[in-house]
């Protein structure tokens, strides 16, 4: 509760941190996806080339929670006070 | 259970799946560090200063329940039974959390109690009190205990470190991040694993249905036979033979019973909602969590089916009842056969994600009754609040030591998943029953209250002795049921002898005077403070009874498309 004036949240807003994991793993799986598919990692999958899929679907998800915290931050408010404090 | 690392598990991880999971534990350190920063009153330590969004409080809400059990054995049930499995989520889960959010919730926060047997002791006194508070306290440690274990085995099948080193690692990194920054880092993370679990499992799902044809596919391969892609009557799952028994069984044992009491009583669910920072937020975000819940089948359940038909170890085991594997490890053997290095690593990253998710669950509710509830009630009452804090400090540490000694004993149990279930149904369905009616009845009284905990429990552990194998072969088998089905109904008779009990004690000793009662009951309790004054104004996608009918119709929809 140590909420004094406005203020945003900052890098502690969680949609940063999921944002940042999540599209970190994403360049990292369309790395491999696009640079180290051997045919015996493709069988695998049956053909189905799932790092890159799911890298690419990981960065979109990624890009938009650090476009969401950008776009909207949190604002600690004024009177985040609990009247049942003990 | 195995006990040395089974080279039947052993995935060819290389460096960057080790890379992959080593970023995901920097993540989860740096949290724990970070909250610790913000944390600044006892409050804020065991319930985040009530500030957190809805949305947040929603997923952390369902996250806290998708760990081992939910991965593991959704997964395994979804092999073994087919797509009767979705009515643990669509018949159980789903409408037991709209009900906690619509009717429960604004009781709980409401009344400005802490805890689950905070409320208790508000409503029924001292004794029902001291029974919940220790009896959840006592659970907690032993499912730690569990959720530690399998995270370490997880741990050692995978990369082949040493049980005790695991179980050391596992134990070690849970403690940082709850003792650093109380529920915040919890929460926090749980929000973060929900997509970690979420990254893992729906690329699996993907590649799974490509390999097998897709839908089609299923219908085709699937075996024994179709009638495993429909949910109902469920008599595989039930182990009931007459579909009619099978379909009470589910709806009454399942879904009213073991789910109401689970999801609606169940503290380590209900702190999540607590730390909301408003009713109408607190109301939400079961509601929330329940839209993401009720698609959680498709990423769980069907792996699982497609496991029995793609995963020849499994087929076999289907077939023939016998094998070297176990339906359990249905979701680790997609992993080994289907997915490359890179994808393999967000795999054991979200599984062990989802395991340290339940732990953490465990003992950060378990810190927040001890100190309130058991501690700051019964030993050291006024102490200064800095004091109340050191003490959950200290809770958490000695938590998660015991953890390691109760994994142990975990580690003896060769049947956890159906052991677990049977605890829930123990203690979750009557305390179930004695909330319900403590709530609606203004009438009933304090000895009623604990009694008809006790009794119900009672009933609960008769049923098992009386079923065939819930207690192995201690049971006497009077009662033609077995595995899941005599969980409900030991769930079901649990909380008719709850009931039957509260109201006959009820109608032989007085009640407490109605002015204690006002914000505990029903009946007593000013409508206006069970809702925000602003509620009615709020859009649709914020008022929590429009939100929980939109899911409503959504489930049963789903329903009836699986019918």
């Amino acid at each position: 509760m140590a909420a004094n004036g406005k203020r945003t949240v900052g890098l502690f807003d969680i949609r940063f941190i999921i944002g940042g994991l999540i599209g970190l793993y994403g360049v990292i799986l369309t790395f491999l996806g696009v640079f180290n598919a051997s045919d015996k990692e493709l069988a695998k999958g049956d053909g189905l080339n799932i790092n890159l899929w799911a890298g690419l679907g990981m960065l979109v998800v990624g890009v938009a929670f650090m476009a969401w915290a950008r776009l909207r931050p949190v604002i600690v408010p004024d009177d985040a006070e609990s009247t049942d404090a003990p | 259970m195995i006990h040395t690392a089974d080279s039947t598990f052993r995935l060819d991880a290389n460096a960057v799946d080790y890379i992959i999971v080593a970023l995901y534990f920097m993540v989860v350190v740096g949290i724990g560090l970070m909250a610790r920063r913000q944390v600044s009153t006892s409050l804020d330590f065991f319930l985040s200063g009530r500030s957190l969004p809805a949305w947040v409080t929603g997923l952390a809400f369902i996250s806290a329940n998708l760990g081992a059990v939910e991965i593991m054995g959704m997964s395994a049930n979804g092999a073994e039974f087919g797509m009767a499995t979705v009515h643990y989520f669509w018949v159980g889960a789903v409408p037991a959390m709209l009900f906690l959010g619509i009717v429960m919730m604004p009781f709980y926060y409401g009344s400005g109690v802490r805890s689950v047997p905070e409320f208790m002791r508000k409503r029924f006194g001292t004794g029902a009190h001291l029974v919940n508070a220790i009896s959840f306290a006592v659970a907690q440690l032993l499912i730690a205990g569990i959720n530690l274990y399998l995270l370490a085995t997880i741990v050692n099948r995978l990369l082949g470190w040493p049980l005790w080193v695991s179980l050391v690692a596992a134990a070690a990194i849970v403690l940082s991040y709850t003792a650093l920054g109380g529920l915040s880092a919890a929460i926090y993370n749980e929000v973060l694993q929900f997509f970690v679990i979420v990254a893992a499992l729906l690329p699996l799902t993907i590649v799974a249905l490509h390999k097998v044809g897709g839908w089609e596919g299923i219908k085709d391969k699937v075996q024994p036979g179709q009638e495993q892609l429909s949910s109902w009557p469920g008599t595989d799952l039930t182990g009931i033979d007459s579909p009619l028994l099978s379909v009470i069984g589910i709806i009454f044992g399942l879904g009213f019973v073991l789910s109401f009491g689970y999801w609606t009583t169940n503290f380590v669910e209900v702190q999540r909602a607590m730390a909301s920072d408003s009713i109408s937020a607190a109301k939400r975000a079961p509601i929330i969590g329940a839209f993401p819940k009720m698609f959680i089948p498709f990423i769980v359940i069907i792996p699982g089916v497609i496991a029995a038909i793609i995963i020849p170890k499994l087929a076999d085991l289907k077939e023939t009842g016998k094998g070297d594997v176990k339906y359990n490890d249905a979701i680790l053997l997609l992993m080994k056969d289907l997915l490359p290095n890179g994808m393999l690593g967000i795999a054991i990253a979200g599984l062990l994600a989802s395991f340290m998710a339940g732990m953490a669950a465990n003992i950060s509710a378990f810190n927040t009754v001890f100190s309130y509830d058991l501690w700051q009630q019964y030993v050291k009452k006024d102490e200064e609040d800095t004091y109340y804090t050191r003490v959950g400090r200290i809770a958490t540490v000695a938590a998660t030591l015991i953890a390691i000694g109760t994994a142990g004993i975990a580690s003896n149990y060769s049947n956890l998943m159906d052991y677990l279930q049977t605890l829930f149904g123990f203690f979750n369905a009557p305390l179930f029953a004695t909330f319900i009616l403590g709530m609606f009845w203004k009438r009933m009284t304090a000895t009623a209250g604990w009694t008809g905990l006790v009794s119900g429990t009672v009933a609960a552990v008769l049923v098992a002795f009386l079923s065939e194998d819930t207690f192995g072969s201690a049971s006497w088998g009077v009662l033609g049921v077995s595995g899941q089905g005599a969980s409900f109904v030991a769930a079901g008779a649990a909380f008719v002898v709850d009931i039957i009990v509260s109201v006959v004690v009820t109608s032989f000793t007085r009640p407490k005077a109605e002015e204690d009662l006002k914000g505990l009951v029903y009946s007593l309790t000013p409508k206006e403070s069970l809702v925000d004054p602003d509620e009615v104004h709020l859009p649709w996608w914020q008022s929590p009874p429009k939100l929980a009918g939109v899911a409503l119709v959504l489930v049963i929809i789903l329903n009836v498309i699986f019918w």
